[in-house]
This record gives structure tokens, sequence and C-alpha cells, in this order.
């Protein structure tokens, strides 16, 4: 019966209800921007990461390398582009 | 009349009515034509619907040499102005238009399209698959960007052409400095090419990491194969970035959105910014199939395997992820501190160690080996010292403090065809010469291939390298004329010279085409430069499934070992093989985004939204659809296999 029950998809859907939940929150309760927008990249990323592993199955397949490189692979080249526009074009914009 | 107005040009000149009756003739000629010779079915059957990757790459290959002419024609027209000081051929406004579709004729539906051809040509047959993964997605990725590249090319005819360069940099590239709707074409047309691109990138992703023959190791895969490996995972992250910043430009254009404007929030450096994250990835996209050809070519005609596999395969790898670490080198002047500019330089003069690493390797295979030369060696020999001194010239540039005296002179602009002509062009051309008779049963005149090989290399030496000291003397790109107290004619006429021998190199090639169809032996064998990869080891002309039976490989040069170690290839009995179906509907599809397309470029709104439901249209008619291919029975295979061996 346990084997059946698919325990973790049910844990994963309700975790990413509470992760949208906290990100409503930034709507309804009263923050700083910065607090706000924090919060929000947080539940973004971690959103992201739990539909990819639980419900789109990365990491169940024979190819679970190929997809975990691509996955860090895009995601060093996201953080790579924003820092670094942030950096030439507000940071260090004399 | 109003109405109509909207498509007249803005900047008429004798020139461009010319090109309107010779295009319409043209457009007549070929209607006619196809009636004639009742070649409308035949056109439709096998070419417009078809879903093959050989067929496919044919017609990027058209597409590709359709393009080099028209930006041929472009740079001579350029070089023409240029060739004397004060000249009045052009004026500035046409000046800019022209360097303008130069660039992006050159770069994006030219170069791109060239390398689509090999990679669709030759990467399947490399692996030992029957097509790629997503047959119908790949006749998509190529209607889509042969409308892009339709779209772009009739803006000078049809409401302006885009002149705010290649770049389109704003604000010059806003509706205030650029008034004609020529750079809602530059950012429509490359949108719906670059969406053709992106696909194409996912579809041979996908091909390469799970169609390959059984036991080929992705560490024994070919190293072309593994350059379009790596040039098309750089595409899947580096296109959206241009989709975005292209739907932005738009959305200013179009909807007065103010993402790059200077007031109301918006920002015009950013332009630059993403533009450039995309755009230096991109050469790279380009040079690394061209480093694949080129590995193949020096392999086979060194008569040894290619020296250092692991490190060519490791250094792209390297390279890959440095391209999207420098693209800031493009504007080092744009007024980010010296801190960032030296972030920039480091990395960028960190992608120069991969690349020397390749060199040598190079280098090293043509040592051990015993060298043959045939006209795609000539080209490959050719292009290590000159793309050597292009990659040279790219390290000055990338340091930020020098760079403040060559950015925007003629050194960058000789910096950057000192790399794209040897590195990309030569590869497309030795490429092309190295391939044909797999394609069309014979050789290409080896002659005539040799003095093209000498004649492009002369004027490109002769072209160029005037440039690099007229550039340090401070002569501006993309400045219509100078006058002559700046000293800068005799070399600028010396430019227009090799341009012209370059010209000459160019026609070269078309009467090889002639010569060779009318002249040349079709009694070739199916292997004619004796090769050492998969591509060479099925039938001349390639049957439809390629191979009949799948190959087993244990080297990265299996074809090599079944000829020289007794490696046996093709083990058991035919079976039925089962292929996709042809499809018209990538073709109306493109034609739709076309309308699509065009009806934004001209703000007609009911059009484009009626063109935007007709998309969706076929989106869900092809998820609806039930299509599961056909098979050939094993009945066929014996026949074609038979024909083929026998003749
Ligand atoms: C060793 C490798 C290379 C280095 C260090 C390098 C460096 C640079 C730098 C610093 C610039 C900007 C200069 C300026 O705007 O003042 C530049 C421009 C350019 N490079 Fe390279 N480069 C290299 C290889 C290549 C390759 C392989 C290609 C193409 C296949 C290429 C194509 C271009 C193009 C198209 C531009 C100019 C774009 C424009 O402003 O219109 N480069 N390069
Ligand atoms: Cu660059």
């Amino acid at each position: 019966m346990s084997e059946l029950f698919p325990f973790k998809q049910v844990m994963g859907f309700v975790f990413s209800m509470v992760l949208t939940a906290v990100a409503l929150g930034v709507y309804f309760f009263d923050m700083s921007f910065a607090v706000g927008m924090t919060v929000l990249l947080v539940t973004a990323f971690l959103q992201a990461g739990l539909q990819l592993v639980v419900f789109m199955h990365a990491g169940e397949t024979e190819d679970k390398g190929a997809i975990y490189t691509n996955v860090y692979y895009g995601l060093i080249i996201a953080l790579v582009t924003v820092f670094g526009t942030l950096l030439a074009m507000v940071w260090d914009m004399g | 009349m109003e109405f109509f107005e909207r498509f007249a040009i803005p900047n008429p000149s004798f020139a461009i009515y010319a090109s309107m009756v010779a295009a319409g003739i043209t457009m007549i000629a070929i209607v006619a034509g196809l009636t004639y010779f009742k070649k409308w079915g035949y056109l439709w059957r096998e070419w417009l619907t078809t879903v093959d990757h050989k067929r496919i790459g044919i017609m990027y290959l058209i597409s590709a040499l359709l393009m080099l002419f028209r930006g041929g024609v472009d740079a001579i027209m350029m070089r023409a102005q240029l060739a004397v000081p004060d000249n009045t051929l052009l004026d500035a406004q046409h000046y800019n238009e022209i360097f303008t579709t130069h660039g992006v004729v050159m770069i994006l539906f030219m170069a791109m399209p060239f390398i689509m051809f090999f990679m669709n040509l030759v990467v399947p047959l490399q692996i030992g698959a029957r097509d790629v993964a997503f047959p119908r997605l790949n006749a998509l990725s190529f209607w889509l960007f042969f409308m892009g590249a339709m779209l772009f090319n009739i803006s000078f005819m049809v409401g302006g052409s885009p002149d705010a360069g290649w770049t389109s940099y704003f604000p010059l590239a806003d509706n205030e400095f650029s008034k004609s709707v020529g750079t809602n074409y530059y950012m429509i047309a490359i949108q719906i090419a670059g969406i053709g691109t992106l696909m194409t990138g996912i579809n041979f992703i996908t091909t390469i990491l799970k169609m390959r023959a059984p036991g080929m190791k992705l560490m024994q895969m070919p190293m072309f194969t593994w350059s379009s490996l790596i040039a098309n995972v750089i595409i899947v992250f580096a296109f959206p970035v241009l989709t975005v910043a292209l739907a932005m430009g738009t959305m200013d254009r179009l909807f007065g959105t103010n993402f790059f404007t200077i007031d109301n929030g918006g920002m015009s450096m950013l332009w630059a910014n993403i533009f450039w994250v995309w755009g230096h990835p991109e050469v790279y996209i380009l040079i690394l199939p061209a480093f694949g050809i080129y590995s193949e070519i020096f392999s086979t005609f060194s008569r040894r395997n290619l020296y250092g596999y692991k490190s060519m395969v490791w250094s792209m790898v390297l390279i890959s992820l440095l391209s999207f670490l420098v693209w800031a080198h493009h504007f080092f002047t744009m007024g980010q501190g010296a801190f960032t500019n030296s972030i920039f330089s480091i990395t960028t003069m960190a992608i120069a160690v991969p690349t020397g690493v390749k060199i040598f390797n190079w280098l090293l295979t043509l040592w051990k080996g015993k060298i043959e030369f045939t006209t795609p060696m000539l080209y490959a020999i050719m292009f290590i010292p000159l793309f050597t001194l292009g990659g040279v010239t790219g390290v000055m540039l990338a340091m930020s403090a020098a760079d403040y005296q060559y950015h925007n002179t003629m050194f960058l602009v000789a910096h950057f065809h000192n790399v794209i002509i040897p590195g990309v062009v030569y590869a497309m051309l030795a490429g092309l010469t190295y391939y044909w008779p797999k394609m069309f049963g014979f050789m290409l005149n080896e002659k005539i291939g040799k003095w093209t090989v000498w004649t492009l290399s002369i004027g490109f030496v002769l072209a160029f390298m005037p440039m690099y000291i007229t550039g340090l003397d401070g002569q501006a790109r993309r400045l219509y004329t100078y006058s002559e107290s700046t000293g800068f004619g005799p070399l600028n006429m010396v430019s227009f010279v090799g341009a012209a021998i370059m010209a000459v190199g160019f026609v070269l090639i078309v009467y090889n085409i002639y010569y060779s169809v009318r002249y040349a032996s079709r009694d070739i064998s199916a292997d004619p430069w004796d090769a050492r990869t998969l591509e060479w080891a099925t039938h001349t002309p390639i049957p439809e499934y390629n191979f009949a039976i799948t190959p087993e490989v244990k080297s990265s040069e299996a074809f090599w070992d079944s000829k020289k170690n007794g490696h046996v290839l093709f083990k058991g009995n035919y079976e039925k093989i089962h292929m996709p179906n042809n499809s018209g509907m990538p073709f109306v599809m493109s034609i739709i985004f076309f309308i699509w397309g065009f009806s934004l470029i001209f703000s007609l709104w009911i059009p484009a939204i009626v063109a935007t439901l007709g998309i969706f249209a076929c989106l869900t008619l092809r998820s609806f659809e039930k299509d599961h291919g056909h098979y050939i029975s094993v009945k066929e295979i014996e026949d074609t296999e038979s024909e083929l061996r026998g003749a």
C-alpha cells in the first residue's frame, strides 16, 4: 500500500502551495522592498527546484547527470549575467 | 492612398529602383520556370514539405550562398565608396543602410545557415542516426529562418532598410532617431529567424545525446559532432537573451514602452549590454562548428587521428563557459569603472588560452601527418596563420585601457573580419568542397578550387591588413567618407582592390560549380577523400534512411577502423525502418509568421492579430494530429541497397 501512495508527490504539492502562500504574503503584509524581493527570489528558486525534481522527474532517469549539469550550467550563466550586468550598468557606473 | 504611402521607401535611389526591377523579374522568371517545366509538384513534395535532414541541409546551403552574395555586393559597395577620399558614390544614409544590412545578413543569414547546413547534413550521419530527434521541428526551424531572412531582405524595397548598425544600439534605434520602419524589420525579422535557431539548438542537443549509434560514447564522437553539441548548448543559453532583447526593442518602437529610452526610467545602455550578452556567445556559436570542420579536414588529409582529442573537447567546453563571461569587452568605453573593465579584460584574454590549445593541437596533427594538399586542406592551412593574427589582435582589443584607442575604429573592423573570414568563411568553403561529393556525387574541380583559395587569401590580406593601420591612425568605422588631408586615401584604395580580388574569388567558386557540374567525373566512390568518420560509410547518393543497418562503433574513427583494422560496422540483417512523414505544416506556419512579422512592422494590427491566431491554430492542429510516420520495408531496402551498390 505504501508503495502505491505517491507520498513524495503529495508532500511536494503541499510544499509548493506553502511556497506560493509565502510569496503571496509579500503583497498582503507590509514590508520593505528589499525584504519583499528577497522573499520572492528565495521562494521562486525553491519553487522552480521543487517542480523540476518532484514533478518533472529530474534525477529519476539515467541521464540524470546530463540534466543536472545543464541546470547548474544554466544557473551559473544566469547569475553571471545578472550580476555582471548590475556591476557594469549600476554599481560601477561612474 | 495614404495607406500605401507607408510602404514607400524613404530614401530612394536609382540603385534601389534597379534592384526592385531585378527582384521583380527574378520572381516572375522563377514562377514562369516552375510552371513551364511543371515543377510545382516536385518542389512541394521533395523540398517544401521535406523533413529529411539532408534536404533541409541543402536548403540551408542554398540560402546561405544567396545571402553570401547579397552581403558581398554590400561589401563591395562600401569599399568602393571608401576607395577615394570625399567620394560621392553613396551618401551617408545609403552607406548606413548598407553596412547595417551587410552585418546582419553576413552574421545571421549567411554564417548561421551555413553552420546549420553542416550540422544538418553531417551530424546525423556522423553519429549513425536516421534523422534528427525532431524532424518536423527541424523543418520548422529552417522555414522560420528562411522567412525571417526574406523579411529582412525586402526591407530596402518596401518601407526602407534598417540603418542603425547590425548592433542597432539605442537610443539611435528608437523611434525618435530611426523614423522609418527599417529598425522594425531588424527587430522582427531577426526575432523570427532566432526562434528557428533556438529550436535547432534543442533539436540537435537531443539528437546528439540520444541518438548516437550503439557503442558510441560521448568521448568517441567525431570532433565535428562535439563542436556542434557545444555550439548548440551555447545557442540554447544565448538565444533566449536575444529573443528578450528584441522583444523589448520591438515594444519600445511599436507600443511606446520605455526599456531603452533615455528618459522615463529607460536605460539605453541596457540594450548594448543585453545585445552583447547574446552577441559574444554568438561569435563562438559560429566559430566552434568551423573548428569542428577544420578538425575533420586536418585529420583526414594528414592521414592520421586528431592530435589531443581530449584537450580539444575540454577546450571547447571551457570556451563555451568563458564565452558567457566576456561580453562587456564590447563596450569598455561606455563609462563603467576600471574595476569592471579589468575583470572583463582578464576573462577575455583567458579565452585565448583554450583557443591556443586548439591551434597547437592542429599543428601537432600536421606535424606527425602525411599531408595531402587538397583544396579543403589548403583552406585549413591558410586558416591557421590568418586566424591566429585575428586572435592576437583580439587580445590587443581585450586590454581595456588600450581599447579606448582601438574601439570603433577600422582596427576593430580588421580584427573581426580577420577572425570571421579565415575562421568561419574559409571553414564553410572548405567544408563545402569536402562534403560536395557526398551530396552531389561528383567532386568540385581541384585546380579551380586551389586558385580560389589563393585568390581569396591574397584579396583578404590586401583588403583587411590596411585597416589595422588606418584604424590605429584613427579612421573610424561606419563613417561614409573621409577627407583627403587624413591621408587614409591610399590604404583605403588598397582595401578596395583587395575586396575586388575577393569578389573574383567568389565568382571563381560559382564558375567551379558550373564547370564541375558539366565536366566532373560521376564515377567516384562513396569515400573519395579516404576519410575516417561515419558520414563516409554510407552510399552516395545517401539513401533516405542513411544507413540500411545501424552501424556499431568502438572509436571516434569507426569508419577508418572498418577500412584498416577489420572492425565490422554493419552487423545483422535488414529490418524495416521507421521514418517520419513529410509535412506541409512547417512551411505554411512560417508563411503565417512572415505575414505576422510584416504586419507588425507596418503596425497593421488587424492582420497581425489574425496571423497570431493562425499561428496558434497551427500549434493546436499539430497537438491533435496523429502522425506515426511510415515504414520502409525490407524489400525496398534491399532494392535500394543493391541499386546503390551496383552503381
Ligand atoms: C582570442 C579570441 C578573441 C578575442 C580576445 C577577441 C576580442 C574582441 C574584443 C575585445 C572586441 C571588442 C573591441 C571593441 O569594440 O573595441 C571584439 C570584437 C569583435 N569580435 Fe572578437 N575576439 C576574439 C575572437 C573572435 C572570434 C573567434 C570572432 C568571430 C568568429 C570574433 C568576432 C568579433 C566581432 C564580430 C566583433 C565586433 C562586433 C562589432 O562591434 O560590430 N572575435 N573582439
Ligand atoms: Cu566579444
